[in-house]
């Protein structure tokens, strides 16, 4: 750690002098060192010490709390999850209904064939993925923004009414509560709506995050009930490892995607993406949202407008370096496959982007990341005879992981997928703990010993 | 009577570390960074320790009931010794992270003392300890059932959360005591921890002379029993 935290110290006194050159990426993503200049390269300082040693220490004053920021959200969407697998007894039943992305069923006669079936049907779903990843991004490409926003519209109206009502229609049948449909209607109707304007438009940061982690949670839920045992853990392997590419790689098409929105000085789908500090400003309401309507000429023009405070003149390139700085430095946007994930399971969209001052930097996190983590840690409470111990361990396992990410985040500076490290620790702690740690822990238990 | 004997157990075992960690702990994000990954060898060690029991027990008779008894004492001790050494590594650990905070901060200290990431670390260990040994016992309590029905002692989960209470302490006591020992180079104060460990974990062990044996052994097979049964159903 030790060793990080003085890379980190080299790379910040030496980014020092480039923070203000910084094209940022839109909350989504990546961010990118310099809009088309070699990343990697560090010029000798030029500022003062001074400045770059406050940079240092801000980024490391803040990064221990950005990281609760975010540990916080993943705690709860976990909780949410697991108190519902241990309650509603729907979401672990299976029965029988699979997803049209994983056709092959596991019910085999043989172990091979079952095998072979859950690594088909893994294929099957990350290949979706990947073409839905890049359709968004030929949708991108071609600013057919429209397009994509009216698709975010229809996922989270689908998740906000429909998941929701299911969820609660099991909820009522587990605590053998009667409720009329008057009633009921009335419930969903406000709970959808508010969560509509919340997440598209405008609304209390709290409330925001709040359905930001409700949503997350529901689709983590459809996730375990409907994804059968193998394809799941192997769909939670592959998936890492496809974030891990197509974040990193030149070619990825997250990587595209977020240097597209970086030429163009857009932020990337203010949309799945959940966000730790939000601080509106009322004169910018129309513009961001003309933002997000908008199609091509107009947007640059909105960010411009829309950062009225802090902009800089035309002439650096459209960059808006100051809030950019403040957004995106260091601890700013996150990672992974947010984009891909989106489509599949239509995931409600953020706001638009925040409009930070120096106090308020945030972190961001995608929404993605936020399922399949409760994912994990909802199949390991669902299915795992260990029971809470497994549970346990792959919950600390997968917070261990995001700090670490979250490090890594702070020393490169960069997008960096939020999957690949937590969701290894995770499956490692779950096979490990229900399959070594258990017995032990039985074994111990039955001859009270302690150790 | 089981939600209330899983809430005063619960209560029992992590009211005190609740406390802690809320009075102490949760304020600053240092520190409850610091607690997760203490929390996080604690679980490496152990991993480390059920995988060595696991293959000594793969490796043996399984029928040998002595053997696998004996295979179990020698676990624990194992895991005994390898959370000291996963302790020694995370002070270590800690170590390099201040010096490196430290240089970049603007005074000449860094944000936390390496006596308050001793104590936060054992706590870190102790949370994950008593959650491990307690929390399953936890959850069957609220179970339908009734403790020591078949005559058994009634006393299985107010000892176990005792027990647990116990060690959480202990091991953040051990924790403090350990970073102590090393920061002054004072290699009898770190034996003496270790000692102590092993000791607690023998001590639990105690009461195997013969009819202690069968008695506690029923006891708790009886115990396992219900448990198993409890949870299945």
């Amino acid at each position: 750690m030790a060793d990080h935290v003085e890379n980190a110290v080299n790379n910040v006194s030496s980014d020092g002098t480039e923070a203000h050159r910084h094209t940022e990426t839109s909350p989504g993503r990546t961010e990118v060192e310099l809009n088309g200049q070699p990343p990697t390269a560090r010029p000798p300082q030029v500022l003062t010490d001074t400045e770059e040693d406050e940079d240092e220490e801000l980024t490391l004053k803040y990064g221990a709390k950005h990281v609760i920021m975010l540990f916080i959200p993943v705690t709860l969407c976990m909780v949410v999850v697991v108190a519902t697998i241990k309650s509603v007894s729907f979401y672990t039943q299976k029965d029988g209904q699979q997803l049209i992305y994983t056709p092959f069923r596991e019910d085999t006669e043989t172990v091979g064939q079952r095998a072979l079936n859950s690594m088909l049907n893994a294929f099957i779903m990350i290949g979706v993925i990947l073409v839905m990843t890049m359709v968004l991004v030929v949708l991108y490409k071609y600013r057919c923004y429209k397009v994509i926003q009216a698709w975010l519209f229809f996922s989270n109206l689908l998740l906000l009414f429909f998941f929701s009502l299911i969820y609660l229609g099991e909820v009522f049948k587990t605590y053998n509560v009667a409720m009329d449909y008057l009633t009921l209607a009335l419930i969903i109707w406000n709970f959808g709506v508010v969560g509509m304007i919340c997440i598209h438009w405008k609304g209390p940061l709290r409330l925001q995050q709040a359905y930001l982690i409700m949503i997350s949670a529901l689709m983590a839920l459809v996730f375990i009930k409907y994804l059968p045992e193998w394809t799941a853990w192997l769909i939670l392997a592959a998936i890492s490892v496809y974030d891990l590419l197509a974040v990193l790689c030149p070619k990825g098409p997250l990587r595209i995607l977020v240097e597209t929105a970086q030429e163009r000085n857009e932020t990337i789908f203010p949309a799945l993406i959940y966000s730790s500090t939000m601080v509106w400003l009322f004169n910018m309401a129309d513009s961001a949202e003309t933002r997000n309507n908008s199609s091509h000429p107009v947007p640059e023009q909105e960010n411009q407008v829309a950062v009225a405070p802090t902009a800089q003149p035309e002439d650096d390139g459209g960059f808006t370096p100051a809030w950019v700085d403040q957004q995106q430095h260091q601890l700013g946007p996150m990672q992974s496959t947010e984009d891909s994930r989106r489509q599949i399971q239509e995931l409600p969209s953020a706001r638009p982007p925040p409009e930070e001052d120096d106090e308020e930097r945030g972190v961001k996190l995608g929404l993605g990341d936020f399922i399949f983590y409760s994912m994990l840690v909802g199949k390991a409470s669902a299915t795992a005879s260990g029971d809470w111990n497994t549970t346990l361990a792959c919950f600390v396992a997968i917070l261990i992981g995001l700090c670490l990410t979250l490090l890594l985040l702070a020393i490169f500076k960069k997008a960096l997928p939020a999957l690949p490290i937590s969701i290894t620790f995770g499956l490692v702690f779950y096979f490990a703990t229900d399959n070594l740690v258990r017995p032990f822990m039985d074994q111990l238990a039955v001859h009270q010993f302690y150790i | 009577m089981t939600v209330a004997v899983f809430f005063g157990c619960a209560f029992i075992a992590f009211g005190p570390a609740f406390s802690l960690f809320v009075f102490t702990i949760a304020r600053d994000p240092l520190r409850v960074i610091i607690l997760i990954a203490g929390a996080f060898f604690w679980l490496l060690s152990l991993l480390l320790s059920s995988l060595v029991w696991f293959i000594s027990i793969k490796a043996s008779n399984s029928q040998d009931l002595r053997l696998q008894r004996d295979l179990l004492i020698f676990g624990v001790f194992f895991s005994v010794l390898l959370q000291e050494v996963f302790r020694f590594a995370y002070y270590r650990l800690l170590r390099k992270a201040t010096e490196g905070l430290a240089a970049i901060s603007d005074e000449d200290t860094s944000a936390i003392s390496v006596r308050q990431m001793a104590y936060v670390a054992g706590l870190g260990f102790g949370i994950m300890s008593g959650a491990f040994s307690m929390i399953n016992v936890l959850s069957d309590s609220l179970g339908p059932g009734t403790v020591g029905i078949f005559g058994d002692s009634q006393y299985y989960f107010i000892t176990a959360a005792l027990m647990t209470l116990a060690l959480t302490l202990l091991h953040t006591f051990w924790g403090v005591l350990f970073f102590e020992g090393c920061e002054k180079s004072r290699w009898w104060v770190i034996a003496a921890v270790v000692s102590l460990h092993l000791l607690v974990a023998g001590l639990v062990m105690f009461p195997l002379d013969a009819a202690g044996e069968l008695h506690i052994t029923r006891a708790s097979h009886y115990c396992f029993t219900f448990i198993h049964t409890a949870r299945v159903i």
